[in-house]
């Protein structure tokens, strides 16, 4: 095998950033990714950014989904890529599911979020974008 | 937190050991990952770092799923860092045997530890290996303890035989039980009490913790115990409260003064070594010869042992004459 990693994703965290206490959407796409053959660390709700960005590194997960219903996504979302990167973290695709209008998903898209699932998306487009390597290059 | 130069995980594994070297955490995060993946300029890493380890505790966490594992894991942590001591965790969770998939959720009752920089928490999740669980833990422990850790704690699954292996893998093994899971003889499993060196009764708020210890104390009194002159102390705790935990940070240090001073501490390390070797060369020989039979030919064979036109003993005869067993150089 070379030193040249493979653009696999295998191990992902699922995060629910803010204060809102529901994580049940959080974890049927923990269930269902683990059902697909992915690693999933999982690390309960009221997450902050700096807990999110910890986990990640310590984890050397290849993906973060972040989980949200609270409508704090325009404020905690950049803080949370802000950590990664301080982290050093650049290689990490993030993606977000939950409540998330059209037009902040555009800007999210911008700030490195590379693709935003609506709450009635169905799990499989989660994996099949997994599947694809995150839009991740190797 | 200054910034950091990025550490890509495509980055050859010298340029991660040298940084694990520093204390880089994220060269540690991607050397275990690396060597996780069975990398081969990781493992040749490996044997590097090796030599700077063998400082670090190892102390190896056992018990049925819910019994408090993951919440004393976070209890002896913020013990030893109130002490000043660093610690290094490893969590072990199984993957399904269906789709290779884990959750890993350990880490949820160990937030607390989360902003604190001298903790590094990594799960794992076991891959399917039987047996071969202890050895990649090991590895990961290695990695751990070159970066400078002062004790390593190994949480796993109470379920299985991988358990007494990573339980062989530890200075210190704490088999933990709990009141309320039914039949309190069970609640214990017997294999497992003779792997333990400390036996911590958690949950110790709940009715029924007297009576597992009691339980306890009679079964210790039958069996043979792992080591001579050494009878486990029964703890119980309330780890959610940490009531009794520094009681068994006590009874840690005690049972590694004792290792030390009955000159048990080197005679296990080498037991463990010598179970390690053994583990890695299974690993060299079963790949060795798993490349082997992945061709036409050998399918064939198969397909007359189902036919019971030839016997397995003659075909694995002549395999083993065929494999040539040398380094695993690739
Ligand atoms: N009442 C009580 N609950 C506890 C105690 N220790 C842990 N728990 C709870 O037991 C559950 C399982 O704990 P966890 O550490 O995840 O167990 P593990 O599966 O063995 O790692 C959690 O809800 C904990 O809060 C304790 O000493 N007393
Ligand atoms: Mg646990």
């Amino acid at each position: 095998m070379t030193a040249a990693a493979p653009a696999e994703i295998r191990r992902v965290l699922i995060a629910k950033p803010g204060l809102d206490g529901h994580d049940r959407g959080a974890k049927v796409i923990a269930r269902a990714l683990r059902d697909a053959g992915f690693e999933v660390v999982y690390t309960g709700i009221r997450q902050t950014p700096e807990m999110i960005a910890e986990a990640a590194l310590q984890e050397d997960v290849d993906a973060i989904g972040l989980s949200i219903l609270s409508g704090a996504h325009m404020t905690l979302f950049p803080r949370i890529v802000e950590e990664l990167r301080k982290r050093g973290l650049d290689d990490v695709v993030v993606w977000a599911g939950g409540i998330i209008p059209a037009a902040d998903a555009a800007k999210l898209r911008e700030m490195g979020i590379t693709a935003v699932f609506g709450p009635g998306s169905p799990t499989t487009e989660t994996i099949a974008f997994l599947r694809a390597g995150g839009g991740r290059s190797a | 937190m200054p910034d950091v130069v990025p550490l890509l995980r495509s980055a050859p594994a010298h340029e991660l050991a040298a940084r694990l070297r520093q204390e880089d955490r994220l060269a540690l995060s991607r050397m275990i990952s690396a060597v996780e993946a069975g990398r081969s300029d990781a493992r040749r890493e490996l044997r590097h770092l090796f030599a700077l380890g063998g400082k670090a505790h190892v102390v190896g966490i056992t018990g049925p799923p819910g019994s408090g594992k993951s919440t004393l894991t976070t209890a002896l942590a913020k013990a030893y860092r109130a002490r000043g001591e660093t610690v290094g965790v490893v969590a072990v969770d199984p993957s399904s045997p269906f789709t290779g998939g884990a959750i890993l959720g350990d880490r949820i009752r160990m937030m607390e530890l989360h902003d604190d920089p001298g903790v590094f928490v990594r799960s794992m999740a076991t891959r399917g290996l039987t047996g071969g669980l202890a050895r990649s833990t090991m590895d990961v422990v290695a990695l751990l303890d070159a970066f400078g850790k002062d004790v390593i704690v190994v949480e796993t699954v109470g379920v299985g035989q991988d358990e007494v292996e990573i339980a062989r893998t530890a200075d210190s093994t704490i088999v933990v039980g709990v009141p309320g899971l039914g039949d309190h003889i069970q609640s214990i499993k017997a294999g497992v009490l003779e792997i333990a060196d400390i036996l911590v009764v958690n949950k110790a708020d709940l009715p029924g913790a007297q009576q597992v210890v009691n339980d306890l104390r009679a079964m210790l009194s039958l069996g043979a115990t792992r080591t001579p002159g050494w009878t486990p102390p029964i703890q119980e705790t309330v780890a959610t409260t940490a009531r009794g935990i520094p009681e068994l940070v006590k009874q840690i240090d005690a049972h590694v003064q004792f290792l030390k001073d009955s000159g048990s501490w080197r005679a296990r390390r080498a037991e463990n070594a010598r179970r390690q070797v053994l583990g890695i060369l299974e690993d060299h020989v079963r790949s060795a010869f798993e490349r082997t039979i992945r061709s036409e030919t050998w399918e064939a064979r198969f397909r007359n042992i189902a036919a019971r036109t030839e016997d397995p003993y003659a075909v694995a005869d002549e395999l083993l004459r065929e494999v040539a067993l040398g380094d695993d150089n690739e």
